[in-house]
């Protein structure tokens, strides 16, 4: 892999300090010139190609491959099967933690979902794998398949989501709905969604000896690694995982998947180097998805619009063979004031691939069905939906009694709606029309997701010639990890972003823990600032303690770093440069390591969420139901911004994912035979670029200081909440035609 | 993909007795072919690349006032050449509906009009389907059918033809110009898919190896430049199948239509002419309410072939009853920035901007 | 059975013979002349990753065969800028923001020389998205892609009347 050079002109523009800063991203023209490398662009010699096989049926067996017409074609070097597959020093049906997902590795003839792998090809060329899968033509003993939310079987999760309680509740909510002057109860439906990041899964894996190094789309490198060394055996110090960049993770590149490690097999199999990447239609199974689910949503106010109570029930499914449910209800935790809340979760198993993270997992699909019952409340109400949602504003956080460490969320709702022209809006619907006789609509959702911390480490060091490296094994999935981190790595040592060398993007740097729920800026963040702070500690105190220094006798306390240079905070023409300190200690470099995790006083005494409002104008045809979001506006507060230009992306695309929740993406799947009928990128539709003609972010300022040392939030998922419920309230605006069902497609606004 | 012989004759005929042989397959673009062949639905023995056979790529006008589009002109090219374009604005409008700009740069006309169906379980060959294994059933015809057929289908298949193009050229009269190994012949695009019946897996009229040489349109198709629209409805803005759509083309005489045009897209397995909707409107006023009318009679014969596919006669009529509409208002001075689009702006000038 | 094939790839003639007829523009790009840049997405002409430049006009590299473009002017995203100097297109994209993950950005660029070269969208945003559509981006940069894009026409026009 080719040496990553990041500070190339003109990609990256000065605009004065670090934090705070509109930089482009330092991996600019890399990215713009084909030069950035994915797994997939690995070339090592003697490399062969792998491409999978995988199953027709949702259940039972494989009962035939036909090995010999694989091998027959040309090229083909070997074909992996649960006969010849190679030992694995760990069960991969085995799960000794949550994060722990079981994997279809060939263990055995077993069919479990449609899209499970089944066999590996493995050729000189692509061509000839590819086409050696086909010649496999499997034969299976079929068992009919379990699909769809209305499978028996239905039972309450022990736990949803990453160990949240699957129940929870405060008050008494059927004496609410009892005594209230309104009432409203609906059921929304959402479906089973792909990532579909545009890079899909690949994998080049490689064994030197003992050592194993693999060239794969990871958003957490040391799980990865981890992962690795108990399915093969090996010691971790010997497994390095490279992941300069990510074409797209979305929460599918969180643990390494089936396939992935399929790869590695294959290069053990075959004692070469082995390249596999997953055909488009192959991500529909082993590597995750968004679960589907019905949710009802029971809520009452008083005479005056106040909640009463408020019942959000989700049912959703999972695997038949593994755990993730979908924690749809939980939004209900936190967003709107209610004396009375209960949130529940019952789910069915289904024969499909394991359920997984997906952009706001929990948080998007309950918002599109929150957002959606909260405006039919407000309509019942007879009340703007703003005006509703800031009569049941949360001042705490209503199930947990803890104030918020910060919420911002009233300055939201007002730069967003007036930005947006909310108060033009008709209060009944189907009132607007464009001046080429469009059903015109407005809506809007708030937005929220948790502030979380994970864990991460850095290690920060300065060199004798006052530069400084950084390093911490973060994830750049296109959030901008290289750009943010380098700016809190530079502002940490006091040296501009230029004077520093950020490393990341492998296993073999300190462990950034993962990059998903949003918090990787946090906590990696904090982890570098940790660092860079231990670093300068350090430095100035073999300045503050040597009598040559002009810094003498300053104390830790009383010196700052700025620009290559401590200085004395009382006396700050006394300073120093980093160079000259080192030169005198006769040291060649220091260094330090720094950490972060979640700081368990401040979880406990505070709510911590990010928050915002969205706004959506959509446009429909009247007569044929097609519908086009042609304006958003959301306004969010996520405390501190490191770079308002990539966090201005980061929330474009979460809006635009909203959009694709309320409008468009859905696996179509036969509930005959449990496959999913789209699975390409054809008829699977995400939205495209005329889909989204304006868009617009507002940042609020919210300076928060309990989330964590440098007062960020993330931003990476909460565009999608608020943006979903929003748009699906504009289509009902437009339209007055409520539908339940997502995504909103023509036939159920005109049916 | 499997194995296959790749030939490249230097002659028509040289190709069309290639391709006469058993398992042998035109290659033009490859667009949609080689889709099918890397999905398993079609696994040709033998490819017989057309792309270099001299005379198929030029559009010309003849003696007579007809158009004639060599098979190879590419989608793209022909859409934005300006002289067609204003001869025939919906065939321009149409064309630049369809696909992406990236494969309207490549397809070819004649590919355009042998391009297969969409229907996801012909796509899929773990599925049972007539037209891709005949005798293996419809899965289709109780599965996920929301898009599919509502006019000519039959129990055997309920698929829909996709193309854009080959609607407002049903709607104009082309005429197909073939080579086969009997001979050159003219074949009326009406006339030149072919509904499912019995018989799924045979889609056009073609025989084995003819080879389409060009489309050609009659002076007469001319006669509605200024009338002429084409409309389409989908499921995303752009870069997406038609859920369905219609060409509509006056000739005006005065405040009266003296002939009517009117064909349909993604209702059955051809494009769809409606004749009697046509003769509905000859020598009327136009007004909505007989646009209307119109609109009725073109799918009068209309039934869904499944529950979850009958808003599609409903939302038919009414695209029809729009298209007319449109093109009652006169063709544009230019194509939509939305080509074909419900978006595309009535009022002029751009939104959004 | 293998065939020489002949292409003019960035500018640089290269001839070599293909040995197998199934090879399509994007693989052997890729996997024989080690130009990674454009990228396979869905690899059926459904997300234009793997857009480029052949005699000029921007296609879907995923589905051409190698074979049948024999003589073929290819452009991909190694070949835009002229050394350090990046391409207006490239230049745009990066201060607009116009990418977050990169893996669609070579065939967004791709794509975007296309259409500025076709003429057809100019200074029109609604014209821009629209002819911009064949690209998927699931990042969601849209917004900086039809800034970019928009910014990148304007460069190019001035530069071409500078020219003139």
């Amino acid at each position: 892999m080719p040496e990553l050079k990041l500070n190339q002109a003109p990609a990256h523009v000065r605009h004065g300090s670090n934090m705070g800063q509109p930089l482009t991203r330092r991996d600019g023209v890399l990215k713009v010139t084909g030069a950035a490398p994915y797994a997939a662009d690995s070339k090592v010699e003697g490399l062969l190609h792998a491409v999978l096989a995988v199953s027709t049926i949702a259940r039972g067996r494989v009962t035939h491959l036909d090995v010999a017409a694989a091998k027959a074609h040309p090229g083909v070097v070997d074909v992996m099967t649960p006969e010849n597959r190679p030992a694995l020093a760990e069960d991969p049906d085995a799960k000794t933690n949550p994060f722990m997902f079981r994997l279809d590795l060939l263990q055995n003839d077993r069919v479990r979902y449609p899209n499970q792998p089944i066999a590996v090809v493995i050729a000189d060329t692509l061509e000839a794998a590819t086409e050696g899968a086909a010649l496999l033509a499997p034969r299976y003993e079929t068992e009919p398949a379990r699909a769809g939310l209305d499978t028996e079987g239905r039972f309450s999760p022990n736990t949803v989501g990453v160990g949240n309680p699957a129940e929870a509740s405060h008050g008494d909510v059927e004496a609410g709905l009892a005594g209230a002057a309104k009432r409203v109860e609906a059921t929304y439906e959402t479906p089973a969604q792909y990532h579909n990041a545009m890079e899909p899964h690949a994998i080049v894996a490689h064994f030197e000896g003992d050592r194993l190094t693999v060239d794969t789309p990871s958003q957490g490198l040391a799980m990865a690694q981890g992962r690795l060394a108990g399915l093969f055996g090996m010691d971790p110090k010997n497994i390095l995982v490279r992941s300069p960049f990510l074409g797209g993770g979305f929460g599918s590149k969180g643990f390494i998947a089936g396939p992935q490690i399929l790869g590695v097999l294959a290069a053990k199999l075959t004692g070469r180097p082995v390249k596999l990447v997953l055909r488009r239609e192959h991500m529909y199974g082993p590597v995750g998805h968004r679960a589907p689910t019905r949710q009802t949503l029971r809520l009452a106010t008083d005479g005056d619009g106040a909640l009463q109570a408020l019942h959000h029930h989700t049912l959703t499914a999972s695997s038949t063979f593994d755990d993730f449910f979908e924690p749809a209800s939980d939004i209900a935790h936190t967003l709107y004031a209610s004396p009375a809340i209960r949130t529940s979760h019952e789910a069915v198993r289904v024969d499909s691939g394991t359920p997984l993270f997906m952009r706001a997992p929990g948080e998007a699909t309950g918002s599109i069905a929150l957002e959606s019952a909260i405006d039919e409340m407000a309509e019942a109400c007879g009340m703007d939906p703003l005006e509703f949602r800031l009569k049941n504003y949360a001042e705490i956080e209503p199930l947990s009694g803890k104030p918020f460490s910060s919420k911002a969320l009233r300055e939201c709702y007002r730069q967003g709606a007036e930005r947006f022209g909310w108060s033009k809006r008709s209060l009944a619907p189907r009132q607007m029309r464009d001046a080429d006789g469009l059903l015109v609509g407005y809506g809007m959702g708030t937005a929220t997701f948790p502030a979380l911390m994970f864990q991460a480490n850095a290690k920060a060091i300065i060199k004798r010639d006052g530069t400084g490296v950084v390093e911490s094994g973060t994830h750049d999935m296109g959030q901008g990890a290289w750009t943010a981190f380098a700016q809190v790595a530079a502002d940490s040592l006091g040296l501009d972003i230029e004077q520093i060398e950020y490393r990341a993007g492998r296993s073999d740097l300190p462990d950034a823990g993962i990059a998903g729920g949003s918090a990787h800026t946090a906590t990696a963040g904090t982890a570098i600032h940790r660092a860079g702070a231990a670093v300068i500690a350090k430095l100035a105190a073999l300045a503050t303690e040597n009598p040559d220094s002009p810094l003498y006798g300053a104390g830790n306390a009383g010196v700052i770093a700025r620009e290559g240079r401590l200085h004395r905070r009382d006396d700050e023409s006394r300073s120093e440069t980093f160079a000259a300190i080192l030169d005198r200690a006769g040291l060649d470099q220091i260094e330090e390591s720094g950490a972060a995790a979640t700081d368990p006083a401040a979880a406990g005494a505070y709510a911590m969420h990010a928050h915002g409002a969205v706004f959506a104008e959509v446009k429909v045809d009247p007569d044929f139901g097609q519908i086009r979001a042609t304006r958003l506006v959301g306004a969010f507060a996520a405390g501190r911004i490191i770079n308002p230009k990539l966090v201005r992306s980061q929330l474009f695309g979460g809006m635009i994912w909203g959009v694709s929740f309320a409008l468009h993406e859905h696996a179509a799947v036969d509930h005959r035979t449990g496959r999913v009928m789209n699975p390409n990128l054809g008829e699977y539709h995400i939205p495209v670029n005329a889909d989204v003609p304006a868009l617009e972010a507002i940042t609020v300022d919210e300076h928060d200081p309990h989330v964590n040392d440098l007062g960020v939030k993330g931003v990476g998922e909460i565009g999608i909440t608020g943006s979903a419920g929003a748009v699906a309230n504009a289509v009902w605006h437009a339209t007055g035609v409520r539908v339940r069902n997502f995504p909103i497609t023509l036939d159920q606004l005109i049916g | 993909m499997n194995r296959f012989e790749y030939l490249r004759p230097a002659t028509a005929a040289d190709a069309v007795a290639a391709a006469a042989q058993p398992g042998a397959a035109y290659l033009a673009a490859g667009t949609n072919l080689l889709d099918l062949m890397k999905g398993g639905i079609a696994r040709p023995d033998t490819l017989v690349d057309i792309t270099r056979l001299p005379g198929l790529d030029t559009v010309e006008t003849l003696p007579d006032g007809s158009t004639r589009i060599g098979a190879l002109v590419r989608n793209a090219r022909l859409a934005h050449d300006a002289g067609f374009a204003r001869r025939y604005p919906a065939v321009a409008e149409a064309l630049l509906s369809g696909a992406s700009p990236q494969l309207r740069n490549a397809a070819t006309a004649g590919g355009n009009l042998l391009q297969r169906t969409r229907c996801t379980y012909f796509y899929d060959t773990a599925s049972a389907c007539n037209k891709r294994q005949p005798g293996s059933g419809c899965d289709a015809l109780h599965g996920d059918n929301r898009l599919h057929a509502v006019l000519g289908w039959s129990e055997r298949c309920i698929a829909t033809h996709p193309s854009d193009f080959c609607v407002p050229l049903a709607a104009l009269d082309a005429v197909v110009e073939t080579h086969g190994p009997a001979g050159p012949r003219e074949i009326p695009l009406e006339a030149f898919h072919l509904l499912p019946g019995d018989a799924p897996e045979r889609e056009t009229v073609l025989q084995p190896g003819e080879l389409i040489l060009a489309v050609r349109l009659p002076p007469q198709a001319a006669e509605f430049a200024a009338h002429s629209r084409y409309l389409k409805v989908r499921e995303r803005t752009s870069y997406a199948f038609a859920v369905a759509s219609a060409a509509a083309a006056l000739r005006m005489e005065g405040d009266r239509v003296a002939e009517a045009r009117i064909a349909l897209g993604g209702v059955a397995l051809k494009p769809w002419r409606a004749r009697e909707a046509e003769a509905l409107l000859a020598g009327q006023k136009p007004d909505a309410a007989l646009f209307r009318r119109a609109a009725d009679a073109a799918l009068a014969d209309a039934r869904p072939s499944a529950p979850a596919n009958a808003f599609k006669i409903e939302l038919a009529r009414r695209i029809v009853a729009r298209a007319l509409t449109l093109a009652a208002a006169g063709t544009p001075n230019r194509i939509p920035a939305l080509p074909a689009s419900p978006f595309a702006h009535q009022t002029g000038g751009a939104h959004h901007a | 059975m293998s065939s020489p094939l002949t292409l003019t790839v960035n500018g640089v003639q290269r001839r070599f013979d293909l040995d197998d007829p199934r090879v399509t523009l994007l693989d052997l790009l890729r996997e024989r002349l080690d130009l990674t840049g454009t990228k396979k997405g869905c690899d059926r002409g459904q997300c234009g990753a793997c857009t480029i430049l052949v005699d000029g006009q921007r296609i879907n590299s995923c589905l051409a065969l190698a074979i049948s473009h024999d003589g073929a002017d290819i452009l991909t995203i190694e070949g835009v800028a002229h050394g350090d100097a990046l391409h207006p297109v490239q230049a745009a994209f990066i201060q607009h923001d116009g990418f977050q993950c990169g893996f669609c950005t070579p065939g967004q660029i791709m794509s975007a020389i296309g259409l500025i070269r076709e003429g057809q969208a100019g200074d029109d945003p609604e014209r821009v998205r629209e002819g911009m559509s064949g690209n998927l981006c699931r990042c969601g940069a849209y917004a900086g892609i039809t800034e970019a894009v928009l910014e990148a026409h304007h460069t190019l026009n001035r530069k071409a009347e500078q020219a003139a």
